[in-house]
């Protein structure tokens, strides 16, 4: 069975349906790449899949044990997050308050899954740094080991890439590809980097207030629209 | 020095005011690092004003003062809430609107009924002798609630001011946790209001929060060093009061002025030294 289903989904906005028509299916281990203008519907899916917004028609069914609320969600960045005050370690921890439930302190356990993730993201170095002294690289990676540490299964990163140079960008790319490869999570990004999208993505859902496309990179690339895309948008 | 304190100590009102000042200081300080890293500072001295405005009307139907301020100011806590959740109403307007609206309403209350006199200038600026032994036991129950409810929740607090769109993600309640802010900001003014003044209230809410950010790099660090800064300055700012016959709520108020001109200097120096 597959990780998300979405049924003939669609999704308002304050009563204006923002994106509509949706047919797809995330299997674990994919790696799917949301693409489309701004205002194409991208964030509005995200709610809805991050169950915040529910489908104005059809469904979106959670399959092979998943629950809303284990989904690694990596949102973009505030303005208020740029200047706080909290060591990365704090903030990587926060990632496990939803499986805490209403038990109102951290255990061992989840200290030691922190402690996990950062090493697994190579910022053992960062641990007691303050947040908003770290580079915008840096702040990325944290998130991304906060992400991981509210789930086992998917991650959802909205723009990840977002304002960050091209070698830092290369470099978060690899590191999500490595995570989807090595430990099998699911990864669904939104992104405005098409290039990258088809270069990492294995599977690419083509947003245009509708379904323009889903399916397997490969196909994309061939498609009319896809070639349009990646043509179109290559100084964007 | 000892011996002014203790000659300071044997009036029993400034012993209550110094009991319940104390507890509100260190429950506004705690909030306080949660409302400025979420830019709801003013929700804080909106809800002062509203205070006032409640305070004037519980004095004119003769009600006890705060078990009438108590609710409504919960009241216009949620209602500010909602309003700076929404950024479409423009947030700050709408806070100053009723703000002033309510101190309108509160001095014309005033000036119907007891006229205006030293009462207005107590209630805008803080008196000391505005505790009654009941009005104690009260706050100091209620400044533990809020202590207490701040503990239990401490992480989720940090996880909703760090980022509400994560831990909404993630199934945490943030529009519940941000009301449990609310209701605890609102509790904490109402209390401290009277000593403080409604014009000086928030003070205590912003200052020790900004004060122990200009050193402090961790989240818990930040709220440990404002609740110690807080509760510091309001003893010195009483005894400046007492000394040298000062306004209390105005001499605490001073003296967190001073301690973040401190840490902000400290902060330069440090930073200085090491590069």
């Amino acid at each position: 069975m597959a990780l998300i289903t979405c049924q003939d989904a669609s999704f308002a906005y304050e009563g204006n349906t923002a994106v509509r028509g949706l047919n797809f299916e995330v299997h674990s281990g994919d790696y799917l790449c949301i693409v489309g203008e701004n205002g194409s519907g991208k964030s509005t899916l995200i709610k809805g899949l991050l169950r915040l917004k529910t489908p104005q028609k059809g469904s979106v069914l959670m399959g092979d044990g998943l629950h809303a609320n284990e989904i690694g969600y990596l949102p973009q960045q505030t303005v208020a997050q740029k200047d706080f005050p909290a060591s990365a370690y704090e903030v990587v921890l926060s990632g496990r308050l939803g499986a805490r439930g209403i038990r109102p302190f951290y255990s061992r356990t989840d200290k030691l899954a922190a402690d996990e993730n950062i090493m697994k993201l190579g910022i053992e170095s960062l641990r007691n740094r303050c947040y908003r002294e770290l580079s915008g690289g840096q702040q990325q990676r944290v998130l991304l080991a906060r992400a991981l540490c509210a789930t086992k299964k998917v991650l959802l990163l909205d723009e990840p890439v977002a304002g960050l140079d091209p070698m830092v960008t290369q470099e978060l790319y690899r590191l999500i590809e490595k995570i989807n490869r090595d430990t099998d999570i699911t990864v669904i990004m939104v992104s405005h980097d098409i290039q990258c999208a088809v270069k990492y993505a294995s599977h690419i859902l083509h947003l245009e207030n509708s379904q323009a496309f889903f399916g397997k990179t490969e196909e994309y690339v061939k498609s009319n629209i896809g070639m349009g895309f990646l043509g179109g948008e290559r100084d964007d | 020095m000892i011996e002014m304190l203790m000659e300071m100590f044997s009036y029993t009102f400034l012993v209550r005011a110094v009991i319940v000042g104390l507890l509100v200081s260190l429950c506004a300080a705690l909030l306080g690092v949660s409302l400025v890293l979420k830019r709801y500072s003013m929700i804080g001295d909106g809800l002062s004003h509203v205070g006032f405005g409640t305070l004037a009307i519980a004095t004119a139907m003769n009600a006890a003062p705060l078990t009438v301020s108590i609710p409504i100011v919960v009241l216009a806590a949620f209602l500010l809430l909602r309003i700076s959740e929404n950024s479409k109403i423009k947030g700050d307007a709408a806070i100053a609107l009723i703000s002033t609206s309510s101190l309108a309403i509160g001095v014309v209350v005033i000036s119907l009924t007891t006229g205006m006199n030293t009462d207005v200038c107590n209630y805008m600026f803080g008196s000391i002798l505005a505790m009654s032994k009941d009005d104690v036991t009260l706050s100091v129950a209620l400044a533990i609630v809020v202590l207490v409810l701040f503990v239990l929740f401490y992480n989720k607090i940090f996880a909703v001011t760090f980022d509400e769109s994560f831990a909404k993600a993630t199934g945490t309640k943030a529009g519940l946790y941000n009301m449990l802010i609310a209701f605890l900001t609102a509790i904490t003014i109402v209390l401290g209001m009277r000593m403080m003044g409604a014009l000086l209230i928030s003070s205590l809410i912003i200052f020790p929060a900004l004060t122990s950010m200009r050193i402090c790099k961790k989240f818990r660090s930040v709220t440990i060093c404002s609740a110690i800064v807080s509760v510091i300055c309001f003893f010195i700012g009483v005894v400046i009061s007492y000394v040298y016959a000062t306004p209390t709520g105005a001499s605490v108020v001073i003296v967190n002025i001073a301690a973040f001109l401190l840490f902000w200097v400290t902060n330069i120096v440090l930073r200085r030294s090491k590069s």
